[in-house]
């Protein structure tokens, strides 16, 4: 088991024909990814590598049964791109493209709600369940199957977080970017949910930052419901200065609020273990799991 | 992007939001003319500062007389302003707005923002106007009511009605629908300029019943720039090489340490600078060359690390995933190459093509130390 997505996921590429697009999805049928269609507007009926282009998501879902979508629409146009797939019925919609209008989202993500749709992102690596399909640009090769399931509002900081989990001997059931965006279509605690259900996922890692208020109510979750597994955080932007905006739209801290501190002391009132020196987060992850009979993936 | 007073005042006035009259002023030998053009004495002398808390700073003036308007200019223009919010450095006050005073009997707060863990707009009123909302809403938290806007379902009247009645005191009934009037203009303002925030604090009632915002505030969410040209580029106070950055497509913000940082992705290179924080030295920079930098991005990066002179060492970290580790060592070679560099560089280098990446640097000829992992790193800046 993982969550989200598997081996069976039947993958759509909106914007499969463009640089990032074509690029990854490369990458994703080289890691065995079953992306089954694509959609470029005005190239339906030519093929990728073998993948069937279509105009739009309604005819490439009806001809391929997709239920899994990845977006690399440029910024102006990933909003289109979103309702598009909501509305022909995709379960899981990843949205990788960064720069999309905040308002923008705000729309998008009213509008979705309660259509079915599990929207992550936008501006985020997408998921992996390792060894069984990656949806979206994370490098592969430093994930391993495991038990450690992972949510981060982060790219680049995920990787390096996974890296480490798997150099200490843990790889991970499955890992999702939920975005760096302000609004974005799902939070820590929809996928602390979707991890407590999960057999194969035996602990979790948050990797949050400044801004906003998700680290708050994920540790709210985990006390008000006793959250069953072990849960570990790391937050980044201790150092950061409020009112400038660090790279993501999402991490900034306004009006003295969504700094690291605060969150880092609402995780561990939850009793969660917060690393505060990324360096050592493999070996501690390790060290605490095995003192809990939690054992290394082998 | 934040905009400035007077930037925001034009803009409501455009709209129809009724705001004092007044003129901005870059040189105390514009005052003369300005006065002629305004009803007063008195006139307020307001400094035009991209930071909060300007009154309590002595960044706003009541002149009660033209001698007191040009020893008010004089005192506040080009001066540095220190206040809660801007360090202790302060900003240099580049231009002051200068406008009519308004005689008035009460002020509200009214404001929109994002709510970003409900994904929609709260609209606040406060019959406590003039203070700060926060300050309010701890003390007196009847005084502050909020509702959110589905922006699918728009504004109906109803929400007016919660907002209105729902906030203790209330306004009288005679105020309620030229009060439900503005919010709904804001409202649409919040939209049409892409606003994170739009606020007008405080909103003066006139002894007519009649509303002037006093102050206005408006921040517009950088993504939705590209749509606005309306807006132009905000430079002020802002650091060249920040400026620099910009210009290539760089997010990079100075700091006051003297390690020079290159990172790609911007949770990453947080990470990374509390990690310098920890090895008991400052960032110098936040740099993210972001995730799928090219080569020219990252020469360009090293270029603008380099022309700081605090930068005593410098450490690179790349997780490499769009952008590959080969890229990043060939633009590193290629900014690098030429240069006799004085500071000891740190380099750490994972992911993807790391091997390739590795083998260029070491061909290089280029003097750095090589981290294997963030551990590693860390003694190295140490040092």
């Amino acid at each position: 088991m993982s969550i989200l997505v598997d081996q069976n996921s039947k993958i759509c590429i909106q914007g499969i024909t463009g640089k990032e697009g074509s690029f990854h999805t490369e990458q994703m049928l080289l890691y065995g990814s079953r992306v089954v269609c694509g959609v470029t507007p005005k190239k339906g009926g030519s093929f990728f590598k073998e993948v069937p282009v279509f105009n739009t998501v309604k005819e490439a879902k009806r001809e391929t049964d997709c239920d899994v979508s990845c977006i690399f629409v440029p910024a102006p146009f990933a909003p289109d791109a979103i309702l598009e797939a909501s509305d022909a019925g995709i379960r899981v919609v990843v949205c990788i493209t960064e720069g999309i209008p905040v308002l923008d989202m705000v729309k998008v993500a009213n509008a979705i709600r309660g259509n079915g749709t599990v929207l992550i992102g936008p501006n985020c690596p997408g998921i992996i369940s390792p060894g069984k399909t990656k949806v979206g640009i994370m490098p592969g090769h430093i994930h391993r199957k495991g038990k450690v399931g992972v949510i981060s509002r982060s790219g680049t900081l995920t990787y390096e977080v996974v890296y480490q989990l798997t150099q200490a001997g843990y790889g991970q059931s499955t890992c999702i970017g939920i975005g760096g965006d302000p609004v974005i279509g799902t939070d820590f605690v929809f996928h602390l949910k979707e991890f407590e259900r999960d057999p194969q996922t035996q602990a979790v890692v948050l990797i949050g930052e400044i801004g906003g208020s998700m680290e708050e109510e994920a540790a709210h979750y985990v006390i008000q419901n006793r959250y069953p597994k072990p849960v570990f955080a790391f937050i980044a932007g201790l150092t950061a200065p409020p009112d400038k905006r660090m790279g993501h739209a999402g991490a900034i801290i306004s009006g003295g609020k969504g700094g690291a501190q605060e969150k880092i002391q609402a995780l561990e009132e939850a009793g969660i273990t917060v690393i505060r020196d990324l360096s050592t987060l493999g070996e501690t992850i390790r060290f605490r799991l095995n003192s809990q009979g939690i054992s290394p993936d082998l | 992007m934040k905009l400035h007073e007077f930037e925001t005042k034009e803009l409501f006035k455009r709209e129809g939001i009724t705001v004092p009259e007044g003129k901005v002023l870059e040189s105390i030998d514009q005052l003369d003319r300005i006065l002629n053009s305004l009803k007063g004495p008195p006139w307020v002398l307001k400094a035009q500062v991209h930071a909060g808390g300007r009154g309590k700073a002595g960044g706003i003036r009541v002149a009660k007389d033209r001698e007191d308007a040009f020893k008010g200019v004089a005192e506040l223009l080009e001066k540095r302003l220190v206040t809660a919010q801007t360090g202790k450095d302060g900003v240099v006050i580049k231009k002051l707005l200068i406008e009519e005073f308004t005689p008035h009997m009460g002020e509200y707060y009214l404001g929109i923002t994002l709510d970003r863990s409900k994904a929609l707009p709260a609209l606040i009123l406060s019959t406590r106007g003039g203070m700060e909302i926060e300050e309010v809403a701890k003390e007196d938290p009847r005084a502050v009511s909020k509702i959110w806007v589905n922006p699918l379902w728009g504004f109906s009247p109803y929400k007016a009605r919660e907002i209105l009645f729902g906030v203790d005191p209330m306004p009288d009934l005679e105020l309620h629908p030229p009060l439900e009037g503005l919010f709904r203009k804001l409202y649409e303002v919040f939209w049409k300029y892409d606003c994170s925030l739009v606020e007008i604090n405080p909103l003066a009632i006139l002894e007519d019943k009649k509303f002037v915002a006093l102050d206005a505030k408006m921040s517009i969410d950088d993504n939705a720039l590209f749509r606005h040209k309306e807006f132009g580029e905000d430079h002020e106070g802002k650091d060249p090489l920040e400026l620099e950055a910009q210009s290539h497509g760089l997010s990079y913000i100075r700091m006051n340490g003297d390690v020079g940082v290159m990172v790609n992705g911007a949770g990453l290179a947080m990470a990374t600078m509390d990690i310098i924080k920890l090895a008991g030295r400052e960032p110098a920079n936040f740099l993210d060359v972001g995730g799928g930098a090219s080569q020219e991005m990252v020469r360009k990066g090293f270029e603008i690390i380099l022309k700081d002179p605090r930068v005593r060492t410098i450490f690179v970290n790349i997780f490499g995933g769009i952008l590959r580790c080969d890229v990043l060592a060939r633009g590193m070679v290629e900014a690098l190459s030429g240069i006799d560099l004085k500071v000891p560089m740190v380099v750490r280098l994972e992911g993807t093509n790391v091997e390739t990446g590795r083998e260029i640097l070491k061909n290089s000829g280029l003097k750095f130390s090589v981290a294997q992992d963030l551990k590693e790193a860390i003694g190295l800046i140490r040092g």
